[in-house]
């Protein structure tokens, strides 16, 4: 049978298991539109195209699944540019598929014409410009291959006018052999054997893992790691929910904002097990000073990542998962319980705190409430800067897939289309967006989107009125001249605001209003806006400044 | 340290956009790079020659290799391999310097294939000394235009991996 370009798309999708997608028509991409009218696949209507791709990365990183964002050409598809970018730099799947100016036009600057696979170059796993309606079903066959395996990522698809018109044989192709592709790689089990003598030869073990472990679906063989040579786990941002942040061997976040003792044990430590990592400037702090005693295990899916920012002694390259289950059938126990010892110390003797300050509410104690009442059991997304921060280090992530932020782009604006993503992927699922006053405005407009299709998602500001992180960093390093951070003019009232798009919005001004504020927020069956005015000049502390070993924590 | 890594790539439209644009995000400096189809049609071979330490041309191999459209990449700089470049010289010669100027092209094996009025048009091949010494060697008569390709290179032996 023959099909146009535009509903062999929509076929393969449907092969491929798609059942929502996220988008904004125009015209180069109507063809698509059109034919979608006619599909069981639900469309969920952005109010800006940034919005599609971080909507469609929440989605992806709360189900497992790959996300779908559509755009049109010219400024729709540069309007997915941020997200596709953050997508990369967190290894998340997702598919993007813009319209493009008809094939005969392309390179002549016709009207809406963007060179979107040129601009995203740097920042896709992989693009393609379809030029002949024949190679369609292949390629959206690989595009979803490749953004699924190995270390995912996003890919795009530009899809001229006239090819989506155009008409061909339809045929779901195979699984497509992509000879420069290998999403897998075959584990030298003397390189397991190695690694497994190391953990057993250890005096001082720690592991830090990161989205790799989530993203291979690994969390079972990390806590089976963990708890059988009783090494305790520090996790990245990313790496949130691999491994419960309630479990006695947990020590929370390392890193700029880490906490004490994960920064205190990875500095000490005579072994580094790295799972899913990748050993990024806010982890390491100053490289040269980087836990000079320690050994270092990598395992990773990405070759590329092994030995990049580290030296490391025993490479495991492959996926996670499968390496972490070859390693545990060798693995050996360290004997030596005296370094277990020495950090549970550090744990108990350096927790997390805030100065509590009657009648004025910490923006800590919000994000601690929110935890009290949902005991881990939701999804959190986050904004970025000190709320990010916040949430992080007092929302005791539980379970993979639970905690999505922005790590490698910190995009603010990231979390409200987020939690839009994951809300629609999970819809029996509690969502939080930890929001600040700064970050929620760059995407408030996706209040309509949650409205629109009934996505309950409850916004949390942390409200100080300032762009507290960089307010934060003027304070402790520039002096206190708080050059273009302070939002309190201008920026509107956050419960009108909710009112007009149709949404619940609530207050809290003082420390008892918070917990009243958040059950009525869960309580609401609709979207909720609740602006917590918090504490202005409150910081997020420990603080390993930029460029500083990482002992060399500020605070707390 | 000055690498030769030989890259057979996806034969389509992009992948040296690809490829060039991956050496200048990643800050890695390309000295020269020759790319054209191999008895394969959908198949082009590149060969690259970079500089950087060692772990940095690492680096550039892993990264190139995750590229989709890069089919197979090595560096070969450890290999013996046979490698040519093909240099174009327009050189000054008046009437009176054209004996010499053939004595050192005959020297170098290289070849005349342009006469104009008070030129000489040269083409060389070989690799990058021999390039090197005959430019110097006609330097001395005024080098009026030079091109070269860029070196591409070959493995000796067997087929490579094929050992
Ligand atoms: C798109 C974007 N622009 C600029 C920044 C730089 N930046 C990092 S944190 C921050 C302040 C965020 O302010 P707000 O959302 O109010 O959060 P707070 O730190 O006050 O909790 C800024 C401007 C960024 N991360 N992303
Ligand atoms: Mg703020």
């Amino acid at each position: 049978m023959k099909l146009t370009g535009a509903e062999i798309i929509i076929k393969a999708f449907e092969h491929e298991g798609v059942d929502i997608v996220f988008g904004y028509p125009g015209g180069q991409i109507l063809p698509f539109y059109d034919k979608l009218f006619d599909s069981s696949i639900r469309h969920i209507l952005v109010r800006h195209e940034q919005g599609a791709a971080h909507a469609a990365e929440g989605y992806a990183r709360a189900t497992g699944k790959p996300g779908v964002c559509i755009a049109t050409s010219g400024p729709g598809a540069t309007n997915l540019v941020t997200g596709i970018a953050n997508a990369y730099m967190d290894s998340i799947p997702i598919i993007a598929l813009t319209g493009q100016v008809p094939t005969t036009k392309i390179g002549s600057d016709a009207f809406q014409e963007a060179d979107i696979t040129g601009i995203t170059l740097p920042i896709v796993k992989h693009s393609y410009l379809v030029r002949d309606v024949n190679t369609l079903a292949g390629i959206v066959r690989s595009a979803f291959h490749i953004a699924t395996t190995g270390r995912p990522g996003p890919v795009l698809i530009d899809l001229p006018n006239d090819v989506s018109t155009a008409t061909a044989e339809f045929e779901y192709p195979p699984p497509v052999a992509l000879r420069g592709y290998q999403a897998r790689r075959e584990i030298d089990p003397n390189l397991i054997y190695q690694a497994a003598k190391a953990i057993g030869e250890a005096k001082k073990p720690v592991i830090y893992s990161g989205g790799g472990v989530i993203s291979s679906g690994a969390s079972e063989e990390l806590r089976e790691l963990a708890e059988r040579a009783q090494i305790p786990v520090t996790t990245t941002l990313l790496g949130k929910g691999a491994f419960p942040e309630t479990h006695p061997l947990s020590l929370g976040m390392l890193g700029m904002h880490g906490t004490k003792y994960a920064n205190y044990a990875i500095s000490y430590s005579d072994l580094i097990i790295a799972i899913g990592a990748r050993f990024d400037d806010r982890i390491t702090g100053r490289l040269d000073t980087f836990a000079p005693h320690a050994k270092v295990i990598h395992i990773d899916v990405d070759p590329a990542e092994i030995g990049k920012n580290v030296r490391v002694h025993h490479p495991l390259n492959g996926d996670v998962r499968a390496v972490l289950k070859e390693l545990l059938l060798r693995l050996e126990a360290p004997e030596d319980q005296e370094w277990l010892k020495q950090v549970m110390a550090w744990k108990a003797e350096n927790p997390l705190t805030y100065a509590w300050v009657d009648g004025v509410i910490k923006p800590q104690y919000v994000i601690e409430q929110i935890w009290d009442l949902t005991r881990g059991n939701g999804i959190v997304t986050t904004e970025v800067g000190q709320n990010q921060m916040w949430a992080a280090q007092y929302y005791k992530t539980l379970a993979p897939r639970t905690f999505i932020s922005s790590g490698g782009l910190g995009t603010m604006g990231f979390g409200l289309p987020a939690a839009i993503g994951a809300q629609a992927g999970c819809p029996d699922k509690l969502v939080f967006d930890i929001a600040g006053d700064g970050s929620i405005q760059m995407n408030s407009q996706e209040l309509a989107t949650a409205v629109a299709y009934n996505l309950p998602v409850k916004v949390a500001i942390l409200n100080n009125g300032y762009l507290g992180m960089v307010r934060q960093w003027q304070e402790l390093m520039w002096n206190r001249r708080y050059s273009q951070t302070d939002l309190n003019v201008g920026t509107p009232d956050f419960v009108k605001l909710a009112e007009a798009y149709g949404a619940l919005g609530l207050r809290a001004t003082r420390p008892e209003e918070v917990r009243p504020a958040l059950e009525q927020a869960i309580a609401t069956p609709k979207p909720v806006v609740i602006d917590f005015v918090v504490a202005r000049e409150e910081n997020v502390f420990p603080f390993v400044p930029p460029g500083q070993p990482l002992t060399k924590m500020v605070g707390g | 340290m000055r690498h030769t890594l030989s890259v057979l790539v996806e034969n389509q439209p992009g992948v040296l956009t690809r490829v060039a644009g991956l050496f200048a995000r990643r800050g890695y400096n390309i000295e020269s790079l020759a790319v054209g189809q191999t008895h394969d049609p959908s198949v082009s071979c590149m060969t690259i020659v970079a500089g950087g330490d060692d772990l940095v041309i690492e680096q550039v191999v892993n990264q190139l290799d995750k590229l989709i459209d890069v089919i197979e990449i090595r560096d070969i700089t450890q290999v013996k391999y046979v490698d040519r470049e093909l240099m174009l010289l327009k050189v000054k010669a008046e009437a009176s310097m054209r004996g010499e100027i053939m004595q050192i092209v005959d020297i170098f094996r290289a070849r005349i294939v342009d006469i104009g009025q008070e030129t000489l048009t040269i083409e060389c091949t070989g690799d990058a000394g021999k390039a090197q010494a005959i430019e110097k060697s006609l330097k001395p008569f005024g080098i009026l235009e030079l091109a070269r390709t860029g070196k591409i290179a070959m493995v000796r032996g067997p087929k490579y991996g094929d050992v």
